[in-house]
Formats: structure tokens, C-alpha cells, sequence
């Protein structure tokens, strides 16, 4: 339904294309069954930066495409869609948000770095189980740096670090003077300890601990309020393309469902052909379409530079909380029996779906925010 | 949740408590408070105390050994049981083909296999759903052909929970391809042993094994397994279900799980402040609260009718539709009050005595896996759209 400029639309019909022929679900699950180290497909991997999918944010000049975030969501609904594991949120979306907004000296060292997959980096900054209502608030990180004569020595505990199991680089979130400070820190370091942590959707989570760890002075990204703004900018980035996945989702077990409802027969007619399934479906499609365009708005203020785009990234997270979980428990209700199986896929929607609700702020989160912002 | 008993009957609960507190064992309730799943070896101990207290059939009548509750005692035996987090029941003997036993049964029959049942000589599973016969219940095919003192039966069942645990299960079965679907159908007794049968596990989306898929190919069972007349089984079926969907309203397991939510929400800090602060959360837990407290009162009445002597009739699709609903609205805010800690997956920390990593409460780590599991809540037992079409038709005659 959405309509795309001539460019986005020949992304995001070749997006589906690669990821039908070369990633299906099967694809996931067989990197699942696998239990490999590395819960993505190197291979996959290089060919999806060689399409240009890691530098879609990132200026021409270092490497991307400079398309915008409007069309990083079209192939993040895609890989929800799909199922398909790779570092994307992490890595080409938040990594690369904070390295343009972080100005030239990071964009030539990182850019390039980044949109040819050589560099795979995770954001690491929620300490606590919940994601904070207010995650700019260097008074509630625990995390502390301390500046040396060669560098910084950075202690602290982080977790839920979204793809940080073997990343190439942590960003990591800490308080430099009373104020928040980002570093970009090589994961292959003394005294910098990350676990995998096995979340339901089988991808590459981790917890991160460091004590006393020396950085060198080119570790710093940024610092005080300019660290402050670039870490909302990609926060907001963040849940506004995972919004897009959890969007890809939501159509892709309605369409499954739609498939269902026109194939499998009860009472000697297709259940499809029953109003009250039909109306469900109907008012599933409605969700989608809305959440859709909400998603939308939220990656155009975000290309836009808008102001509201905070609060509309927020707003689209919290609608895609709402759609992911309408929408997968919907499409189990109408598949019956057959939809708690996991020979189906749709379990392995809703558990991917579950991590993307968690992560960068659920819908209570988000709503919460919402209300304490309402007399604006 | 005020639950306003009287003198007499805070006296039986205060009966009911004590034995739970004597014989229900404690490392037991320990893992199923924890989510735990009990072992077959379990459930029966936990039957076989029961019937030694003379609970275990405490609904059938007097004379086949029932305890002669009222629906009140009935309700607080349950609740103790689900507050203290004890087995639940396994119904497929006990609640599920007695009564139609009972009901319809011969003589011999009841005589031989009711106490069977109390004594735990047999486990049933429930052989209703095929492939092609899930809400369309009447579409069933496996066929029984009868061959002398035999029928010889063929095809498949879908969904048997606990299939794996069972020697016996209680089938509808064709036996008649003419006329009207319903009239062609039987209700046989056969026996998991026997040549022919055989059992697939069906993994959920949860993981756990649960269900099961049983095969049929040329199983001989005796004709006086045959339920009362052959093609009449849609009858004794029809019975059956609205025992098994009073039985899935779970007020008392929702009533442990508002407790167990209430008291996650007061624990659990968001900003530095418990959940249960949280204004939205709090109407969350107010509203599913009310729900509760209205079906409570509201399964209450239907059991006094069923005590006064009616059958439970549609009301039993009420129950169900609406229990089933509250059940997991409870699973779906427990797994938000865990948030982030329901995420983890450790499949090896099922049950007691993990000790690997934990980013949470332990029970946080069945959350989610509760939440996935319950989506069957509304599904089986007749789906409740299938339970709303029963309203229509039955209640209000659309």
C-alpha cells in the first residue's frame, strides 16, 4: 500500500527477492539448529553489505548509499519478514547513526568500516533489565570512565548488548565527569569480558563487563551534551527501524494466515469464508496498515531531521509492540492447533517478535514517556 | 479478592489446607511454582494421596465414590490446590469420560472401569481431534469396522495431550458413512497397548511435548468397549465437552497467578520505583482483577445449577470463552512485569537446581514460556469461536 519513490522501490523489490531466494526462514532455522557461535550467516553477511544494505544511512562520500532510514525500513520489514539474522539495527542503523552524527573524523575512520561489513559494532548501554524511561540520564549509568594521561580507564557492567556477541566494537555508554560519554572500544581487549546471552530468538545477544579497562584516547567518540543528542538520534533510529521489523512481521504472519484461511476447510467450506475470520483478518489488516504508516512517519522525521522525531520513534515502537503481539497471537488463534507447533514458523515470529518489544524500550516504556510529555 | 466464604466453609478450607500442608510434597511444588512441568511418576503420587483422602473423584456421585461437596467446596478445593501450586487433576479419566461413564455406560462397564480410574490402574488421553476434524469436530474419519466380537479401527487422532503417559484412550471413531455426519459417529475404549497404535510426539512453539499425534492401523478393539450404541456417540461426545469446558474457565489457577502477578509487580523496580506503582500497570492489573472477580461468581452459579441437577449446558462455552481469555491476559502481564527477564532462553533450567547464569527472578525464566504455551488456552477445547457459534446457536437461538 505504501507508495515509494522510483529508487526505494527498486530497494525494496530486490530486498525481497535476495531474502525469498537466499534467506528464508528455513535459512534461520537452519542456523538454529547449527547453534554456531556466530548466530548469522558470514556469507549472507557479505553479500547484504555488497547490496549496499550497511551503508544505506551513511553519506556517499564514506562509503553508503546515503538512501536515508526511510528505505533502511523497507529492508528491515523485509528481514522481519524473513527471519533473516544480521547485525542491522545494530551495526547499520544505531552504530553508523552515532559515527554521521559524531562529524567527519569518525565518519572516514568508521564509514567505510561499516557499509562494506568490515566492521561489525553494537551499541552497550542498558545496565538494567528494563530500558530506561529516560536512557540519556547519565545519572542512572553505573558505568564510569575515568581520564588517564594515555587514555581512559572504563568500568562498568552492560547487557542486552543487541548482536555484541563477537561485534568487532562495543559502544559503549559511560559517565566521563559527571557526563555521558561514548567510546568505541575493540572487543578483542584485556579486561573486557562479553558472554553470549541466549535470548528466545536465537540471535547474537551479550553481556559486557570491564573493569579497569584501558582505552586509548582516540576511544572516545563524544562527549557531554553533543554525546547526549547523537545517543537519542540513534536510540530514536534504533526503535523506529526495529519498529519497521516488528511491521515486516506483522505482515508476514497475516499473509500466512490470509494463505490459511483460503486453503484449509472446515465444515466443507474454506474457514476463510467464515465472516467472524474474516473479520479479523480485516481488522488485522487495518492494524498493519495504520502501525505501517506510523513507522513511516517516524523514518521520514528521522531523514528529515525533524524535531519530533523522538517522540515519533517512540510512538511507532510502542504501536509495533501493540501490532507485533496482536498480530502473531492472532495469526496462532486462526491457524488453530496448527499454529502452536513448532514445525509451523510462527512460534519463531512471535519469540523474534518478543525480543524486538523488549528491546530499546517496550510499550509501557514508551507510553510512560509519552505521558510525562504530554504538556508539551 | 475478597472471597467470602462462610463459617462452614473457611472451615473446610482451613481441612483442605491442612492436608495439602501434610502430603502435597514440598520439593514438588516447589518446581511447579516455578513453572515446572510434574513427571507422570509425580501426578500419579499426587492422585493416589488424593484418593486415599477420598478427593480424587470428590465430584462424581456418592455411590462411585464422590465426596458429596458443594459447588463451594468444590471451588475452595481447587483453589487451595492452585495457591499451593499441587498438580492439577489430570481430567481425562476423572472428569472427562466418567461422567459420560456414569451417564451412559453400562453396568460392567462402570463396574470395571471406574475403579480403574480411582485407583490409577489406567491413564486415558482423549482421542477427539483428526487432521481434518478440529472445530469441525463431526468431519472425524478414523473408522471402526465391526468384524464379529471386534471392531477394527483405522486412522488418526491429532492433539492427545499426555498420549505419551497413557494406556488407554477414549475415541470417537466412524461408524457409519450415511445420513447426517453426527449419527455415524461412536464412542469407543481402546487400549494404547494394543497392535497397530502408535504415538508421534508434536513439539510446541514453547517446546515443551505435551501433545501427540496417535495412529490407528487395524487395531482390534472388543465390541463391549463400545459406549452406549453404536452411532450415537456424538451424544456422549457433546456431554463430555461441556465437563472438560467448565473444567477450563481455571478460576483457581487465575487466582494463584493475580497473586503471584500482584506480588511480581510490587517486587519488580522500573526507574527505581516497584511496577505495581506504575499507574498504567496498576489499571492492568485492576481491570483483568475485576474480570476475575466476575467470573469467579459467575462459574459459582453455573456449578449450583449443575448441583441443582441441570446438565452444564452452553453456559460451559461462557466459561470457557472468558476464562480461557482472563488465563492469559494474567500470562501476557506476568510477562510484562518480568519484561526483559522473560526473555532469556535456557532450556536447561527447566524445573529446580539450575545454576547457570540468571538475569532474573527464576520464575521470570517461565514467563515467557507459559505466555507462548497458553495461546493453546483459546484454541482447544473447542476454540472459542466455535464456543461463540455454541452461544449463538444454543443461547440465543441465531
Amino acid at each position: 500500500m505504501e507508495v515509494l519513490s522510483q529508487d526505494n522501490q527498486m530497494l525494496h523489490d530486490s530486498a525481497r527477492r535476495y531474502l525469498a531466494d537466499h534467506q528464508p526462514v528455513a535459512a534461520f532455522r537452519k542456523l538454529q539448529a547449527e547453534t554456531t557461535d556466530l548466530a548469522y550467516d558470514l556469507s549472507a553477511f557479505e553479500q547484504m553489505s555488497e547490496l549496499g544494505w550497511m551503508g544505506l544511512i551513511l553519506p556517499e562520500k564514506y562509503g553508503g548509499s546515503a538512501f536515508g532510514y526511510r528505505a533502511a525500513g523497507l529492508i528491515a520489514q523485509q528481514l522481519g519478514r524473513n527471519l533473516t539474522a544480521l547485525p542491522f539495527t545494530s551495526t547499520a542503523i544505531m552504530a553508523a547513526t552515532i559515527m554521521a552524527a559524531a562529524g567527519d573524523a569518525m565518519l572516514a575512520q568508521w564509514g567505510e568500516q561499516i557499509a562494506t561489513g568490515k566492521c561489525v559494532m553494537a551499541l552497550a548501554h542498558d545496565e538494567t533489565t528494563k530500558h530506561q524511561l529516560n536512557p540519556l540520564d547519565a545519572s542512572v549509568l553505573a558505568a564510569t570512565a575515568i581520564a588517564t594521561e594515555q587514555g581512559y580507564r572504563l568500568s562498568g557492567k552492560k547487557q542486552f548488548i543487541i548482536d555484541g556477541y563477537k561485534a568487532d566494537r562495543l559502544i559503549i555508554t559511560a559517565t566521563l565527569d559527571g557526563e555521558l560519554a561514548l567510546f568505541c572500544v575493540a572487543t578483542a581487549t584485556d579486561n573486557l569480558q562479553i558472554d553470549k546471552q541466549i535470548l528466545m530468538d536465537n540471535r547474537n545477544c551479550a553481556t559486557a563487563k570491564f573493569n579497569n579497562l584501558i582505552l586509548p584516547k582516540t576511544d572516545l567518540i563524544v562527549q557531554g551534551e553533543m554525546a547526549q543528542n547523537i545517543l537519542s538520534k540513534a536510540l530514536s533510529a534504533g526503535r523506529a527501524i526495529v519498529a519497521a521489523e516488528q511491521v515486516g512481521i506483522a505482515k508476514e504472519v497475516a499473509a500466512r494466515t490470509l494463505d490459511y484461511l483460503n486453503t484449509r476447510k472446515q465444515f466443507g467450506v474454506v474457514i476463510g469464508s467464515f465472516q467472524a475470520l474474516q473479520h479479523r483478518a480485516a481488522d488485522l489488516y487495518c492494524q498493519i496498515e495504520l502501525t505501517a504508516s506510523l513507522v513511516a512517519t517516524a523514518l521520514n522525521a528521522l531523514d528529515n531531521e525533524a524535531d519530533e522525531a523522538e517522540k515519533l520513534s517512540r510512538a511507532a515502537k510502542a504501536k509495533a509492540d501493540r501490532l507485533g503481539k496482536y498480530a502473531t497471537e492472532e495469526s496462532v488463534q486462526m491457524h488453530g492447533g496448527i499454529g502452536m507447533t513448532n514445525e509451523l514458523d510462527l512460534g519463531l515470529f512471535m519469540k523474534r517478535n518478543r525480543v524486538l518489544s523488549e528491546f530499546l524500550g517496550d510499550y509501557a516504556c514508551h507510553a510512560n514517556w509519552l505521558l510525562a510529555d504530554r504538556n508539551i | 479478592m475478597d472471597l467470602n466464604f462462610s463459617d462452614e466453609e473457611e472451615a473446610f478450607r482451613a481441612e483442605v489446607q491442612s492436608f495439602i500442608k501434610q502430603k502435597l510434597p514440598a520439593e514438588l511444588a516447589a518446581k511447579l511454582k516455578l513453572g515446572g512441568a510434574p513427571s507422570k511418576a509425580e501426578l500419579e503420587q499426587w492422585h493416589s494421596l488424593l484418593n486415599e483422602r477420598g478427593w480424587l473423584v470428590h465430584h462424581w456421585p456418592q455411590e462411585y465414590g464422590g465426596a458429596g461437596w458443594s459447588p463451594v467446596q468444590a471451588f475452595i478445593f481447587d483453589l487451595e490446590c492452585r495457591l499451593a501450586y499441587a498438580p492439577a487433576i489430570v481430567p481425562f479419566g476423572v472428569s472427562m469420560l466418567a461422567p459420560v461413564l456414569i451417564k451412559y455406560g453400562s453396568d460392567a462397564q462402570k463396574k470395571h472401569w471406574l475403579p480403574r480410574i480411582v485407583d490409577g490402574s489406567d491413564w486415558w488421553c482423549q482421542g477427539y481431534s483428526e487432521p481434518g476434524a478440529g472445530s469441525d469436530l463431526a468431519a472425524v474419519k478414523t473408522s471402526a469396522i465391526r468384524q464379529g466380537d471386534h471392531y477394527i479401527v483405522n486412522g488418526q487422532k491429532t492433539w492427545t495431550t499426555l498420549a505419551h503417559f497413557a494406556n488407554m484412550i477414549f475415541c470417537l471413531v466412524r461408524t457409519a458413512t450415511e445420513g447426517k455426519r453426527q449419527q455415524g459417529i461412536s464412542f469407543l475404549l481402546m487400549d494404547m497397548k494394543a497392535p497397530g497404535v502408535e504415538i508421534k510426539p508434536i513439539i510446541t512453539i514453547e517446546g515443551g511435548h505435551e501433545v501427540n499425534e496417535v495412529f490407528f492401523t487395524d487395531v482390534k478393539v472388543p465390541v463391549e468397549n463400545l459406549v452406549g450404541e453404536e452411532n450415537n456417540g456424538w451424544t456422549y461426545a457433546k456431554y463430555l465437552l461441556t465437563y472438560e469446558r467448565t473444567n477450563i474457565a481455571g478460576v483457581g489457577s487465575s487466582i494463584a497467578a493475580l497473586l503471584a502477578l500482584k506480588q511480581a509487580a510490587k517486587q519488580r523496580k522500573i526507574n527505581g520505583r516497584p511496577l505495581s506503582d506504575d499507574p498504567y500497570f496498576a489499571a492492568r492489573i485492576a481491570r483483568v482483577e475485576i474480570d476475575l472477580e466476575n467470573m469467579k461468581t459467575t462459574n459459582l452459579r453455573v456449578l449450583a445449577d449443575v448441583a441443582a441437577g441441570a446438565a452444564p449446558g452452553a453456559e460451559s462455552s461462557l466459561l470457557k470463552i472468558k476464562g480461557t481469555e482472563i488465563r492469559q491476559q494474567l500470562t501476557s502481564l506476568m510477562r510484562r512485569a518480568m519484561g526483559a527477564h522473560a526473555i532469556p532462553y535456557f532450556p536447561e533450567a527447566d524445573g529446580i537446581g539450575f545454576n547457570g547464569p540468571n538475569v532474573g527472578p527464576q520464575n521470570a525464566l517461565h514467563a515467557a514460556e507459559e505466555y507462548f504455551n497458553f495461546r493453546k488456552l483459546s484454541i482447544f477445547g473447542g476454540s472459542n469461536e466455535i464456543q461463540k457459534n455454541i452461544v449463538a446457536k444454543m443461547m440465543l437461538g441465531l
